[in-house]
């Protein structure tokens, strides 16, 4: 047919050039993207819906599935365990946020340029960030173990035993909060330290000629230019705490009684010690609401205090 | 008049003198506050050279009567160690390679391939990184039953090998590679592979070293889903799962479990002083951060 472009011309307008040259990249596109597009489908997007599917039924490990609708969400609802899980997961968050983004930024205002072996902090702090979880626990139930290193040092300095941190609900959580924040908080340190860094050095020393003192060029010059790199830190702090799993898993198992559970543990709990799928499945799209509703409260809120240029 | 200029001199060095001043106490205060910090570490790498009945002394002690190198020996006898070390290793290693090989292909695609629909099916990429592992552990788990890969090598390495993250790091990479160099390559008659390997690969290598070394760090400290997925821990278990399983049996040799956690801190922290300057680039690779 006249309209058939397959034969080839002498003349090729720079528009079919173009048309063909994308018409070879899809083929190559769907080269090059192939084995990422199979692997997220497969290992990312179809266990997202599997796990819709499998909290709208009673799915135990072993034996007959039946379809309970939102019955699963309901018992949640119900379960006075889960709501106190739900709870022990927001004090723990409401604690190491907070505490975690104060130390981390702190320390980046203090550890400035001018301060002499700056990369050693940068490294130090790192260190537990990126060391396996399990031994950084490891080290730090050594420390809270009675004749541990606390309990050793207030004995002989206050002669006084120190309670024992982790078998007591009043202070089990606290101290998963305290081991997490040690481990955690390099990473915001760097990415603070890195944005203090973009700062302009002559606005720091034009406020310092117009008699601000450190503290008020830190509230009024750096903290302004550095609200993007707050936003982003405080946003996937708040994130990666609600799943908040290996500290109190490693270090109290969720205890005393259920004063350290929380909702990973939970999950973790249901499905691989009670076997409920279906349960562990509806639990965890609670945490992926949650976790949706606070990044979409964050986004709302960035306009009020976050500057971009 | 010269008594005014010294005045301001005299001020000028006094507050010269009390800035120094305050600089030699705000250097010695971070220096106890990086000692605090570094204490359980410290305190933990000593333990782990003690003889078994001084973990526990009064008042505290940095290092013991002796320093028993022979824990680290012992902690392999009592745990089959050297498993878990060669499963971690070639987990993280095989894990790595997948990341790194799936990633910059689908990066190239996303940087330098016109295709139709390619700013939505990026948009859906990232998107896949909203979803928390926790949330997937489930249904993955479901999976691996079908498939029939609960406790086996496979099922640590691919499940979590294909992530948006390393896609999104190397797209912005390969986005800095000049355009004129990939044009001039094209009118030479080079297709995308050429481009890939050719131009591409070479100019990414800094980029491909932090991507890989913070892949290799993920995988190497990963727990909860090895946790899930392997029942054989003396066969198939992992270092994390290991010293789980060591403290559980054993957990009164403090001293034999501060020196398997000392050394699987090694890569870590060999990684950290390596990385140093590309630290920073790395903290986007992965969702490192309150873990």
């Amino acid at each position: 047919m006249a309209i058939d472009t397959s034969a080839p011309s002498p003349t090729v307008s720079p528009t079919l050039r173009v048309g063909r040259r994308l018409r070879d990249d899809r083929r190559y596109a769907l080269i090059f993207l192939g084995p990422s597009v199979l692997g997220l489908a497969l290992f990312t997007l179809f266990p997202t819906v599997m796990a819709l599917v499998m909290s709208l039924f009673n799915w135990p490990v072993f034996g007959n599935r039946t379809f309970v609708g939102l019955g699963n969400y309901a018992r949640l609802l119900g379960d006075p365990i889960f709501r106190q899980v739900v709870l022990n997961t927001c004090l723990f968050v409401v604690l190491y946020v907070p505490l975690n983004v104060v130390v981390s930024l702190g320390l980046a205002a203090w550890v400035s340029p001018k301060i002499k072996g700056r990369s050693v902090f940068r490294i130090l702090f790192f260190i537990p960030v990126m060391a396996p979880i399990v031994a950084n626990a490891m080290v730090w139930r050594l420390m809270y173990q009675p004749g541990g290193l606390l309990d050793s040092v207030s004995q002989s300095v206050f002669g006084v035993a120190t309670p024992s941190f982790l078998a007591s609900s009043a202070t089990a959580m606290l101290a998963i909060v305290v081991m997490s924040v040690w481990q955690g908080f390099g990473y915001n340190f760097l990415v603070f330290s890195t944005a203090m860094d973009q700062v302009p050095q002559e606005q720091l020393e034009a406020a310092a000629i117009d008699g601000a003192n450190g503290i008020q060029r830190f509230r009024y010059v750096t903290l302004p230019m550095i609200t993007p790199s707050i936003f982003f830190a405080t946003t996937l702090t708040l994130i990666t705490s609600f799943q908040v799993f290996a500290q109190p898993f490693l270090l109290t198992t969720g205890g005393p009684g259920n004063a350290t559970q929380t909702l990973v543990l939970f999950v973790y709990n249901e499905g691989w010690r009670f076997l409920h799928m279906g349960l562990a499945a509806a639990a965890g799209w609670v945490l992926f609401v949650i976790i949706m509703g606070i990044t979409a409260i964050q986004f709302l809120g960035q306009k009020r205090w976050v500057h971009y240029d | 008049m010269t008594d005014a200029l010294t005045l301001a001199r005299r001020r000028a060095a006094g507050r010269r003198r009390g800035a120094g001043l305050r600089s030699v106490i705000s250097h010695f205060l971070l220096v106890a506050v990086a000692l605090l910090f570094a204490a359980p570490l410290l305190y933990a790498l000593g333990t782990s050279f003690k003889p078994s009945d001084e973990v526990f002394t009064r008042p505290p002690t940095l290092v013991g009567s002796e320093l028993r190198f022979e824990n680290y020996i012992d902690a392999f006898r009592f745990a089959p160690f050297g498993q878990y070390f060669f499963n971690s290793l070639l987990v993280a290693i095989t894990g790595t390679a997948v990341v790194v090989a799936v990633s910059s292909l689908s990066a190239f695609a996303f940087a330098r391939l016109r295709f139709r629909g390619r700013e939505l099916l990026f948009v859906l990429f990232l998107g896949t990184l909203m979803v928390p592992q926790e949330v997937l552990i489930v249904p993955m788990y479901w999976l691996m039953q079908t498939l029939g890969w609960v406790d086996s090598y496979q099922a640590l390495i691919l499940p979590f090998a294909f992530t948006a993250f390393g896609t999104f790091l190397l797209r912005q990479f390969f986005l800095t590679v000049p355009a004129e160099l990939v044009d001039s390559a094209r009118v030479d008659g080079a297709g995308p592979f050429t481009i890939f390997f050719r131009i591409m690969l070479p100019l990414s290598r800094a980029a491909l070293a932090v991507l890989s070394m913070f892949t290799f760090i993920a995988f190497w400290g990963s727990f909860l889903w090895p946790l899930i997925v392997i029942d054989t821990i003396d066969v198939k278990g992992t270092v994390p799962l290991g010293l789980t399983s060591f403290m559980a049996q054993q957990g009164t040799e403090w001293n034999l479990m501060m020196a398997a956690s000392m050394l699987a801190m090694v890569p870590s922290v060999v990684l950290v002083v390596l990385l140093q300057k590309n630290l920073v680039r790395g903290l986007l690779t992965t969702g490192f951060g309150g873990r």
